[in-house]
């Protein structure tokens, strides 16, 4: 293991500690209990207040999205593990404006119970809360044998949507009624060309021999469904879209909004790759490209690998995507 | 014959703290295989946070005292799902326990017993699911029918916690992080039960 870190134990503090250091004025953060981030204006007075949170190592996700017209605080766990609840608590209580607090919970076990856990206390203590689950990720067959589909990617799509409309004012209700029809819109799939290594761990979460590729990954390092041969960029595209594409189903005349996500280890060039056949898929199909976006937005630490994410949108989504934000890691129209 | 009394329930998670700390590599390397690697590191953060919480503790506390201790220790510090389902666990075993002085085997079968249903409660997972339970749920029946001696009972439940975490190798995953793998989890133990006879082995042996 080659890291550029001090010691295993301490990359989630320190990283979070640099992160305060070098965005003041977006966020504070709270270090009792530890790892709290908070909008720097919270809580805004009348506005739903949003909480998401989950393990460390998928930076930019949480953190990088709190701050006007997205998240008002993130909760990190420790590498790849769901936070505990008093954090959670905390955060809930340090955003609630008296409107009220959404949690958006991507769905993985951990990240559910301790949630569930946070807001049965946060409601003894008189705040509502509302959670959505998000599970964007086609590679998990939905059934009632699993777990259910896991979140990954999409989540962010969530959080930027639903966080639109809670700064333009909406009540929880609303504000959750259009997190659950964003989730309901989104669809995700990823793969990976190499390994992540969690530091405390020191060993690759799954080893890949030189030709080899895993796809339908989640965001944890886990392994995929399936391992196949290393193929040219553009196949290797196809097999993650055409699950994508059939699920919802998206249909000819559909408007989506194209994420294609680096797992952290993928040069942005390579994303420009995938997107530039992700975006030849839909034309092929007939569905409407109505926003681009590229980049390293939900990462799986080092992981080289990609996901595809479609959100389908109407006229309110997309006006709620376009609309201002203000984040270290996101930021448009402000 | 000794007592399951405060004393034992401390001995017992001061073991399970050093046991954890010796097999974390262990029990890490078992989630890597149909998880996320980190059971072992996570078990580790609570449980040595419980020891130093055990330590605060006044001189002669009731054994569900020490477990509600443990329960809250683990909620809030050890996150992923192996926190709130053990903190469950020992929350409702603490609550089972009541303010009783010691354990008789009865006493230790409803606490058990109440450990296992509050797992079930929390994670929805059944026997073969390939989770915990698999492993609790033959402890429980074991315990129950081990007879009134409470060393026994303990005995016959880490015996079979241990042999339920070897079954669960077989098993398709159905619950938790190892369920996204389909068939794939096939012929990898799951760590949540190997955990759970870790803690009943050393249940038995501190006695």
């Amino acid at each position: 293991m080659k890291k550029l870190i001090n010691d295993p134990a301490k990359t989630v503090d320190e990283g979070i500690a640099g992160f305060a250091l070098a965005h003041p004025d977006l966020v504070r953060v709270v270090v009792d209990p530890p790892f709290v981030i908070v909008r720097a204006d919270a809580p805004v007075a009348g506005k739903v207040g949003i909480v998401s949170g989950g393990g460390s190592g998928h930076e930019p996700l949480h953190g990088g999205f709190v701050g006007y017209g997205m998240l008002d605080a993130a909760v990190p766990g420790a590498m790849f593990t769901s936070p505990t609840p008093d954090p959670i608590l905390e955060a809930t209580k340090q955003v609630d404006a008296g409107a009220g607090v959404l949690h958006l919970v991507k769905n993985y076990t951990g990240d559910v119970l301790n949630f569930e856990t946070a807001a049965e206390l946060a409601l003894a203590e008189g705040i509502e809360v509302q959670s959505v689950i998000v599970d964007d990720d086609v590679a998990v067959k939905d059934s009632l044998y699993t777990a259910g589909r896991r979140g990954v990617a999409g989540t962010m799509l969530v959080e930027k949507i639903a966080g639109a409309a809670a700064e333009r004012g909406d009540n929880l209700d609303k504000v959750a009624e259009i997190a659950r029809t964003v989730n309901s819109r989104v669809r995700s799939m990823g793969m990976a060309l190499a390994p992540c290594t969690v530091p405390h761990a020191g060993e690759p979460s799954f080893v890949l021999a030189d030709d080899e590729i895993e796809i339908g990954i989640g965001i944890h390092g886990e392994p995929g469904r399936e391992r196949i041969a290393l193929e040219p960029a553009d196949r290797i595209v196809d097999r993650l879209m055409e699950p994508i594409l059939e699920d919802l189903p998206f249909e000819r005349g559909d408007r989506v909004v194209l994420l294609v996500n680096g797992m952290g280890g993928t040069p942005q060039s390579e994303l420009y790759i995938v997107f530039r056949r992700a975006a030849e898929v839909l034309a092929e199909r007939g569905i409407e490209l109505a926003r681009s976006l590229v980049g390293s937005y939900v990462t799986s630490l080092e992981m080289q690998g990609v996901s595809i994410t479609l959100l389908q949108v109407d006229d309110e989504l997309l006006g709620l995507y376009d609309a201002p934000v203000h984040t270290a890691a996101l930021r448009w129209g402000r | 014959m000794t007592a399951l009394d405060g004393a034992w329930t401390r001995r017992w998670f001061e073991g399970v703290a050093a046991e954890v700390s010796r097999r974390k590599g262990e029990l890490t390397a078992l989630d890597r295989a149909i998880g996320d690697g980190d059971h072992g590191e996570n078990l580790d953060r609570g449980f040595q946070a419980v020891l130093g919480k055990l330590d605060a503790l006044d001189d002669a506390p009731t054994p569900g005292a020490v477990l509600k201790l443990v329960a809250t220790t683990l909620i809030s510090t050890v996150g992923g799902a192996a926190g709130p389902l053990y903190g469950t666990a020992f929350l409702k075993g603490a609550m089972a326990a009541g303010d009783r002085a010691e354990l008789d085997a009865a006493a230790l079968v409803e606490v058990l017993t109440a450990a296992r249903d509050g797992i079930v409660a929390r994670g929805k997972a059944e026997p073969n699911d390939k989770t915990m339970v698999d492993a609790w749920t033959p402890a429980v029946e074991a315990a129950r029918s081990a007879g009134g001696d409470v060393r026994a009972a303990l005995s016959a439940a880490a015996e079979a916690a241990a042999a339920g975490a070897v079954a669960t190798e077989p098993l398709v995953a159905h619950k938790g992080r190892a369920s996204y793998l389909g068939e794939r989890a096939v012929g990898h133990r799951d760590p949540g039960a190997e955990s759970t006879a870790l803690l009943l082995r050393v249940a038995a042996e501190t006695a």
